[in-house]
């Protein structure tokens, strides 16, 4: 089972989303992230869905979704060189003295504080799920307060 | 000039074509049927909207045109649903305009509200809430573009009645906008020639045509192909008539009800063509053993549809028409004789058959007698089950567009609203509805529909007192426990019921019966004809595959 990115340019209207999702729920498939915003064309939106599954049958969910009256193109991103990133916000407890070592930690990650409390600090880090996930491990021993993380979002990179 | 939302949407169907609609009344259409009032698009109103439904996909699978039907928001939209999915399995195009409660109540529950862009998601090409009165004519226009072209399809369009009511002053829209849709053309010329020499060199090819080739049009291309190349044609259920099935390159239908020699054939041959056919469960059974023999090639304009079920081997993307007529341009004339002499085997000893003696009525001696009587020339609108199977087995199918059934979602209540959209999309042609008693009863209402505009559709019953074909797999594979299968006690006198009704009524209870009751049938002319077939109550429908199995693992049903 690997994971996929398909990335679709898709017309920017009421139940687009509620089209495409449901090509995924009917066949059982859960998609692991998404994320939809207006692109460089207010006319237009690109979504980007993570999503874990058997390729023959993700073969088929591409191809379908190339079906959809409103989807204007479909890109696997599986395989190609791309830059894709995760936005995550953490609060994480910083009681007992410890702020220091939270901010040692954030500015190795090249993350931000952006909110500061009195028992706690909310981290905003942005990048690839693996650098992602990295800072998350080591906040977690201080106290992980809520999480609220965006789905990928990803673009080819130029071929030079 | 200024114009009602309700007149833009008659106007715009009648510059696209439309002439006919089927529909019911309902709240929040009154605006649209008060347009229709003096329209001269006919309007045929049905009892029921699921009626009107099958009655728009059974116009549109007879006449090619599009079937367009009309109901009211809620209950009414809902009642389409099974319609919509009907269509939406066979490709069939197909225009559903909903009403809807006035814009600013939608999702309010209020009365006779129903979210039908989201409920016929899933059973539709396409569907559109109209949001705004200018935009009506652009979406109706899209509408029909959209369930006309590339794959077929349902569209619905619910429309909220104060758009119905709306006036609109100025310029209207109908420029279509579809970045995201482009019904492809173009044929891939490589894969083509991959195709052709596979074609050129294959020893024991077999072409399999399914419904695309009659969407496209594309049964002359297909013949001249299959005589050019010599080449033995199966169809599926949906490509029958697609291929002339007297001539002696034809191997009639294939799969779970399939001739023996058809399954054979496949099962055999190395290399399959597939045009405009989707390797459905009911064709190939057992999937890892179906043509194992075989190089595919695929041709379908849909490449979703290539590479689904079965591994292909030369995909060609591209209409059927379009991709068959490079085919016969290019394929040469190849003896085979030990390929042809091994059919003709097969043809002979595994002919389609069943009991001939005895004076009881049979099934299959009806559909005989029927194809005998009008030539293979009349409409076959089917219902499901042991009927539906019936009448693919023993009415020899010679041209496209004769027979329609409901082969991907299996509907049993399509044959008769089925039937009267064909006569009033085909009123020049006979159409025969092959019922059985159990589907009958579905949409019995429509006799109401058919009495009222004098369509003499001639109605075929198969009365066997059983859901025959489930009674069939409980005989084979549930030790003969007939659970809820049974009709007989509740069954009305269905002569009587016709009668009613105002249809005349012919009721057969033996074989010497049968062709004067049809020859009494043609006779009439302005009202329909039930014809109650008393049938053998336990007749089995042979060959067939049990679930599951490899295709040439098949029931005989013959000691």
């Amino acid at each position: 089972m690997n994971k996929h990115i398909l990335s679709a340019l898709v017309e920017n209207k009421a139940g687009v989303l509620a089209h495409i999702a449901g090509l995924f729920s009917a066949r059982g498939f859960n998609i692991d992230s998404l994320a939809v915003g207006e692109t460089e064309d207010p006319l237009f939106s690109r979504m980007t869905i993570v999503v874990e599954g058997d390729e023959a049958i993700l073969e088929q969910v591409r191809k379908q979704l190339g079906k959809l009256i409103n989807v204007v193109k479909v890109n696997d991103f599986s395989g190609t060189p791309l830059v894709e990133r995760d936005l995550l916000l953490v609060r994480v407890n910083c009681a007992g003295g410890r702020r220091s070592e939270i901010l040692d930690l954030v500015n190795v990650f090249r993350a931000k504080i952006v909110d500061v409390g009195r028992k706690d600090l909310l981290v905003e880090v942005a990048g690839t799920e693996q650098k992602v996930e990295a800072l998350l491990d080591l906040l977690r021993p201080f106290g992980i307060k809520e999480i609220a993380r965006t789905g990928r979002v990803a673009l080819k990179r130029s071929l030079n | 000039m200024s114009k009602k939302g309700a007149e833009i949407l008659i106007d715009t169907l009648k510059e696209q074509g439309v002439d006919t609609l089927f529909g019911l009344q309902g709240g929040s259409v009154i605006p649209v049927f008060d347009v229709l009032y003096d329209s001269d698009v006919r309007t045929i109103a049905t009892r029921h909207e699921q009626g009107a439904g099958h009655m728009a996909d059974g116009y549109s699978r007879a006449s090619g045109k599009t079937g367009v039907c009309l109901t009211t928001s809620g209950p009414g939209a809902t009642n389409l649903v099974t319609a919509l999915a009907t269509a939406f399995m066979d490709s069939v195009p197909m225009l559903a305009i909903t009403g809807q409660v006035k814009s600013h109540l939608i999702g309010n529950d209020a009365f006779q509200e129903a979210d039908m862009t989201g409920i016929s998601r899933p059973v539709t090409k396409h569907n559109y809430l109209v949001g705004d009165v200018r935009d009506l004519a652009r979406i109706i226009c899209e509408s029909l573009f959209i369930a006309s072209t590339g794959s077929p399809g349902p569209v619905l369009v619910d429309l909220p009645v104060d758009i119905s009511t709306a006036e609109h002053d100025g310029d209207i829209d109908r420029e279509k906008n579809l970045p995201g849709y482009q019904p492809g053309d173009e044929v891939h010329p490589g894969q083509v020639k991959r195709a052709i020499d596979a074609i050129n060199a294959a020893e024991k090819p077999v072409l399999y045509s399914g419904g695309g080739t009659i969407t496209s049009d594309a049964c002359e291309e297909l013949t001249k192909f299959a005589r050019k190349a010599n080449i033995p044609v199966t169809t599926t259920l949906m490509g029958l008539g697609a291929f002339p099935e007297e001539d002696p390159l034809s191997l009639r239908m294939l799969g779970m009800h399939g001739t023996m020699y058809a399954n054979y054939a496949v099962q055999d041959c190395d290399l399959l063509v597939a045009v405009g056919a989707r390797f459905d469960d009911r064709v190939t059974g057992k999937l890892e053993a179906f043509a194992n023999n075989a190089k595919v090639v695929h041709v379908d304009i849909s490449p979703a549809s290539i590479g689904k079920s079965v591994a292909v081997d030369i995909p060609v993307v591209g209409d059927a028409k379009r991709v068959l007529r490079e085919f016969a341009k290019n394929a040469e004339f190849k003896d085979r004789k030990p390929w042809m002499d091994r059919i003709k085997e097969w043809k002979e000893r595994f002919p389609l058959t069943y009991d001939r003696e005895g004076d009881s009525v049979k099934p299959q001696y009806v559909l005989e007698q029927i194809h005998e009587l009008t030539g293979g020339e009349a409409i076959i609108a089917t219902d499901v089950g042991q009927c539906q199977m019936w009448a693919a087995q023993f009415y020899t199918y010679m041209k496209p567009r004769t027979f329609l059934s409901s082969g991907g979602l299996g509907t049993m209540g399509f044959g008769l609203p089925a039937g009267i959209g064909a006569k009033v999309g085909c009123p020049d042609k006979d159409v025969f509805v092959i019922a059985g008693d159990g589907s009958l009863q579905m949409n019995i209402q429509e006799l109401s529909t058919a009495v009222e505009e004098k369509l003499p559709v001639k109605i075929a019953l198969l009365n066997n007192g059983y859901l025959g074909m489930v009674r069939q797999w409980q005989e084979l594979f549930f030790n003969k426990r007939y659970s809820h299968t049974s009709l007989s006690k509740g069954n009305p006198d269905f002569c009587k019921l016709a009668e009613a009704y105002g249809c005349s009524g012919i009721r057969v209870d033996k074989k010497d019966q049968v062709r004067p009751a049809l020859d009494s049938a043609m006779e009439i002319n302005d009202k329909p004809v039930l014809i109650d077939f008393r049938i053998d109550p336990e007749e089995n429908v042979y060959p067939m595959v049990p679930a599951g199995e490899a295709i040439d693992r098949m029931l005989s049903g013959m000691a």
